[in-house]
């Protein structure tokens, strides 16, 4: 039982024949998906397989070169989706982690007498309150990407989109970010989140989109996908073999 | 050597006494520089992050043309702002040759170039690093530049000292735009090289050392700060 805060009204998100290249070389070939609200999505796939491009032209970051990206039916632009996103490596500005918070609230409109309620809220959730008034560039990178979570959450996004955030972490920070996404996710946020982790997967993947070479080879429930994968590629992924 | 001991003695005398005749060009001097470098950060500070930020038209025309600028010749721009402000150029009515302003108008010519090229270098690198995180976390592009120049703030503070280094050095467009007249536009650097040319070491001297302090005092905090942030990055 989801005991959302969050109203999703922003979802479905449809991709109708996206393609995007780069440099002469495609990454995305007429990728046509429907993520819908509810279950947390894992963009499943291999090194190069253009999960991040995937994300970034879903959050409005790229405009893909063909096709579209719609919200609830077109009736919402990109702009006016409340939606956040963590990069792979955390970007931090040069203040303090309480100020970082803070600043993305002050960009979001929060009005002044909420500002440092909310930022020591945030903190708290993702254990960052002791370290609220050091430098954000002086935290460790796993408690830097905790703090780009706290950012983002704070926001109460319909949507956060995660770019493999844990691809950089030990093991103890990345259970510390996988609970973190797990608590974001009970507050009523749809989680779509990269990883070419299967084992990640795994543990937070409730659906699977797996995509190799540009093209959306299985759009799936996590359970189908890793018990009996459609496609020989997913099935190659899966037992461990190197796509190329 | 006797008469050059003697007349470090009596510059030092000078320095220690506070003598009027220096204290007035050095206070010119400061107040020409300052303001200088005031008004040079205020249109080159925005300038440079433009240039990084925004993509428009004749944006790399711009940004060739600024760093080429910054290498310009003083006497030549002393030159070309003497022919403007000159009773015949076009903004002769203003009166304004061989005042302290025509000196401040020289030096912003010559500095805004430094400061806008260090600044567009500094904005450029940050913007690559922030970009998809300040887009998505919703700044405009307004506020994407305010931020990045909060961000930069320390580069850019070296950026202005550099600006400032200039200006203080700088003799020769301010010498031919001011005029060097006593009690009105007479600058250390500017007395400094008339008072050698007469054979009056002890001001000159006097001048000197007080100019030689500022510059290493300028160029010192320029190594404080970038060695402050290449240790401890905040």
């Amino acid at each position: 039982m989801r005991t959302g805060q969050n109203v999703t009204n922003s979802l479905p998100l449809t991709l109708s024949d996206v393609t995007y290249a780069a440099n002469g070389r495609n990454i995305l070939c007429q990728v046509s998906l429907e993520i819908e609200t509810g279950p947390r999505t894992v963009i499943l796939g291999p090194n190069g397989a253009g999960k991040s491009v995937l994300l970034r032209i879903c959050h409005g970051l790229i405009t893909p070169r063909e096709g579209s990206v719609c919200w609830h039916g077109s009736a919402i632009v990109n702009g006016g989706v409340r939606q956040a996103m963590v990069f792979q490596r955390p970007v931090m500005l040069r203040r303090s982690a309480h100020a970082n918070i803070r600043y993305a609230l002050r960009l979001n409109g929060t009005s002044k007498r909420k500002l440092n309620h909310l930022a020591d809220e945030a903190l708290a959730r993702t254990g960052l309150s002791e370290v609220a008034r050091t430098p954000a560039h002086h935290l460790s990178i796993g408690e830097q990407q905790r703090l780009a979570l706290a950012r983002a959450w704070v926001l109460k996004p319909e949507v956060l989109f995660l770019d493999e955030p844990t691809a950089s972490l030990d093991p103890a920070s990345t259970r510390a970010v996988e609970d973190i996404v797990r608590a974001i996710d009970r507050s009523g946020t749809k989680i779509i989140m990269t990883s070419h982790d299967l084992a990640q997967a795994r543990r937070i993947a409730h659906e699977v989109i797996f995509l190799h070479k540009g093209k959306v080879i299985e759009d799936t429930s996590a359970a189908m996908f890793f018990e009996s994968p459609d496609s020989p590629e997913a099935q190659g992924f899966l037992a461990g073999e190197l796509l190329w | 050597m006797g008469e050059i001991s003697a007349a470090v003695a009596a510059a030092i005398h000078l320095v220690v006494t506070l003598d009027s005749d220096l204290v007035e060009i050095v206070l010119l001097s400061l107040n020409v520089n300052c303001s200088s470098v005031t008004l040079a950060s205020l249109l080159g500070l925005p300038l440079g992050a433009s240039l990084a930020v925004f993509n428009f038209f004749g944006r790399r025309t711009i940004i060739m043309i600024t760093s080429a600028l910054m290498g310009l010749p003083p006497v030549v721009v002393g030159l070309f702002v003497y022919l403007l402000l000159s009773r015949s150029g076009p903004m002769g009515v203003f009166g304004l040759l061989y005042t302290p302003t025509a000196m401040i108008i020289a030096q912003v010519i010559l500095i805004t170039p430094i400061i806008t090229a260090l600044t567009h270098q500094a904005i450029e690198d940050l913007w690559k690093e922030y970009r998809e995180q300040l887009i998505s976390l919703g700044a405009g592009p307004t506020r994407a530049l305010t931020t990045l120049l909060w961000e930069a703030r320390f580069t850019l503070t070296t950026a202005v000292l550099a600006g400032l280094g200039r200006a203080t050095a700088e003799v020769g467009a301010v010498m031919i735009v001011g005029g060097n007249i006593e009690h009105l536009t007479r600058v250390m650097t500017t007395t400094i090289s008339l008072e050698t040319s007469k054979g009056n070491l002890t001001l000159a001297l006097g001048l000197g050392m007080i100019l030689v302090m500022m510059s290493i005092a300028v160029n010192a905090s320029v190594f404080i700060i970038r060695d402050s942030v290449r240790r401890d990055p905040k």
